[in-house]
């Protein structure tokens, strides 16, 4: 990292990127900003623009460089972010509430979760389903976003040996960070639960049920409620 | 599928991995939905060029050969990228060409003689329905391909071409200097990302003097590069956005060279990333390779892409 360097500033990220540094620490107020600029991008870069992969601090933007070579791509951004303002009104993002069944069987590091923050089940239940996330960034796998902030009491590492096998709509936690898993996957994070909702659909509009900025809640479901809306209630083995 | 489609090809036998690729995904990285395309870009449009297809036509690519395939009409086809040993009815296919193959000739590819990665275009192109933009086919994210569900070529599938494929005459021949011998050691030109100076003096002077070695973690997500141990102060970032040919540098100092279905986000501190064609060279590499990393200039990659670019007439 370029030390001292004021932010933001724009980096090379290859010969079709550059990689826009808006901040340095991973913060909600961050979202009004990057939403502001990735719709800049979009309107001023037309044609040459290719991806747009906004994320905690970032935002990465891919252009054509045939259509708009890197350093007036370049200039462009300067320009953009010269008197970028936060976009507040845009920024409010979609509320998604995302049915959870919260249960040691599609979660089963929810008892050891609960024992390590000194709390029982319920409590951490009522601790992860009664907050309102944000979410920041979406990679890993289509349609995973990584949310947050989560309560202090629940932080946790990562598993030291990721599962091979997280069965789609898993809930998770890591760091201070939710996340529910789109598909399965290989997965590192605690699983406490799973949601009833379709995170990715090739089918839908915009594809995605999340997008970076959106507000999201978890919403506790008995087994009989998220089974009715198509939740799958097949347990999983602990060391699965 | 508007344009009036045929079946071509039938597939009888397969190898490792044979995948349809168009030019990739995009448009759609921001919600976590990877690249995909072909990971050599040149002699995916070489061999699209030599049937004459205009820039992001569908074509298969080939990883280590296995593949046997069956005419079911007569075709104009053309092989860029690895030299697998192709054979079309027993005689040999000599890479970098256009070719007919006649309803019911056996094309079929054995093992790498050169590269890692063989094209094969068809006049027209190969028809499949396009998933978020793309036929593109990403294995792990279960997008694109035939079926659409990112599923690789299986024994019975059956290969769907536009129907121009079936008369079109063949006749380009490759420019020479196109031509890419991929058992000679590489060098892969690098453009010095922002985290450059967080590598100690040492690190930096290794990175681009000594010879690096592929190793057999590469896929079409990453490779994998054994030698010296690179240090840097930074071990890890704040997640963000990831651009092709991106080296990153991980707390064991052996950098990964990110290819076309990397993950959109990552945290590890980076050298750089590998130009366009530096990442399509990389593709081509075998384990236990020999590469070589060099620094370039925004201004000498813009120039060798471009030219390509035109070239292929895009």
């Amino acid at each position: 990292m370029s030390r001292g360097q004021a932010l933001p500033r724009i980096e090379s990220a290859g010969l079709d990127g550059w990689m826009v540094r808006l901040f340095a620490t991973i913060d909600e107020a961050n979202l009004p900003w990057l939403t502001a600029l990735t719709r800049r991008c979009e309107a001023a870069l037309g044609e040459a623009l290719v991806d747009l992969v906004p994320s905690y601090t970032t935002l990465l933007v891919v252009f054509d460089p045939l259509r708009l070579p890197p350093e007036a791509t370049r200039r462009r951004l300067v320009e953009l972010l010269h008197d970028l303002t936060p976009d507040e009104e845009s920024d409010r993002g979609e509320v998604r509430e995302l049915p959870t069944w919260y249960d040691p069987g599609v979660g089963p590091d929810l008892e050891r979760l609960a024992e390590r923050a000194g709390m029982d089940i319920e409590a951490v239940i009522d601790c992860h389903s009664t907050r309102e996330y944000r979410v920041f960034a979406l990679g890993f796998a289509p349609g995973f976003a990584f949310m947050g902030l989560l309560d202090e009491r629940l932080e946790c590492p990562r598993l030291e040996t990721p599962r091979q096998r997280v069965p789609a709509g898993s809930v998770a936690v890591a760091g201070r960070q939710t996340a529910a898993y789109p598909v399965v996957t290989p997965g590192g994070w605690h699983l406490i639960g799973r949601t009833s909702a379709r995170l990715f659909d090739r089918d839908r509009e915009g594809f995605s049920l999340l997008r970076v900025g959106d507000r999201v809640r978890f919403v506790a479901v008995d087994r009989a409620t998220f089974a009715r809306q198509g939740g799958d209630t097949r347990p999983m083995e602990a060391n699965a | 599928m508007t344009e009036y489609t045929v079946i071509g090809l039938r597939v009888e036998h397969t190898g490792p991995l044979a995948l349809l690729q168009d030019a990739g995904r995009f448009g759609v990285r921001r919600l976590g939905v990877t690249q995909g395309g072909p990971a050599d870009l040149h002699g995916w449009g070489w061999a699209n060029w030599l049937v004459g297809n205009p820039w992001g036509a569908a074509a298969l690519e080939v990883t280590l050969g296995g593949l046997g395939l069956v005419a079911e009409r007569d075709l104009c086809l053309a092989l860029g990228g690895a030299d697998l040993g192709a054979s079309l009815d027993g005689e040999p296919v000599a890479p970098w060409t256009a070719f007919r193959m006649r309803e019911g000739q056996r094309l079929a590819f054995a093992t790498p003689v050169a590269g890692l990665r063989a094209y094969l275009a068809v006049a027209g192109g190969f028809a499949a329905e396009p998933v978020l933009g793309s036929v593109a086919t990403v294995v792990r994210e279960g997008l694109g391909g035939l079926d659409g569900r990112g599923g690789k070529l299986a024994a019975g599938d059956r290969l769907a071409v536009v129907a121009e494929a079936c008369h079109r005459e063949a006749g380009r021949r490759l420019p020479e200097e196109e031509r890419r011998d991929y058992r000679e050691p590489a060098r892969l030109t690098l453009l010095p990302g922002a985290q450059v100076a967080a590598f100690d003096g040492r690190s930096l002077f290794q990175a681009f003097h000594a010879e690096w070695r592929v190793d057999d973690r590469a896929d079409r997500m990453g490779v994998r590069l054994l030698g010296p141990r690179l240090r840097c102060r930074i071990e890890t970032l704040i997640s963000e956005g990831i651009g092709l040919g991106a080296v990153q540098v991980p707390a064991d100092g052996q950098p990964i060279a990110l290819l076309n279905d990397r993950q959109t986000i990552g945290g590890y501190p980076r050298l750089g990333a590998l130009t366009p064609l530096a990442a399509s060279r990389l593709a081509q590499c075998l384990p236990g390779q020999a590469v070589r990393l060099a620094p370039t200039t925004a201004e000498r990659a813009l120039d060798a892409y471009r030219r390509l670019r035109i070239a292929l007439g895009a």
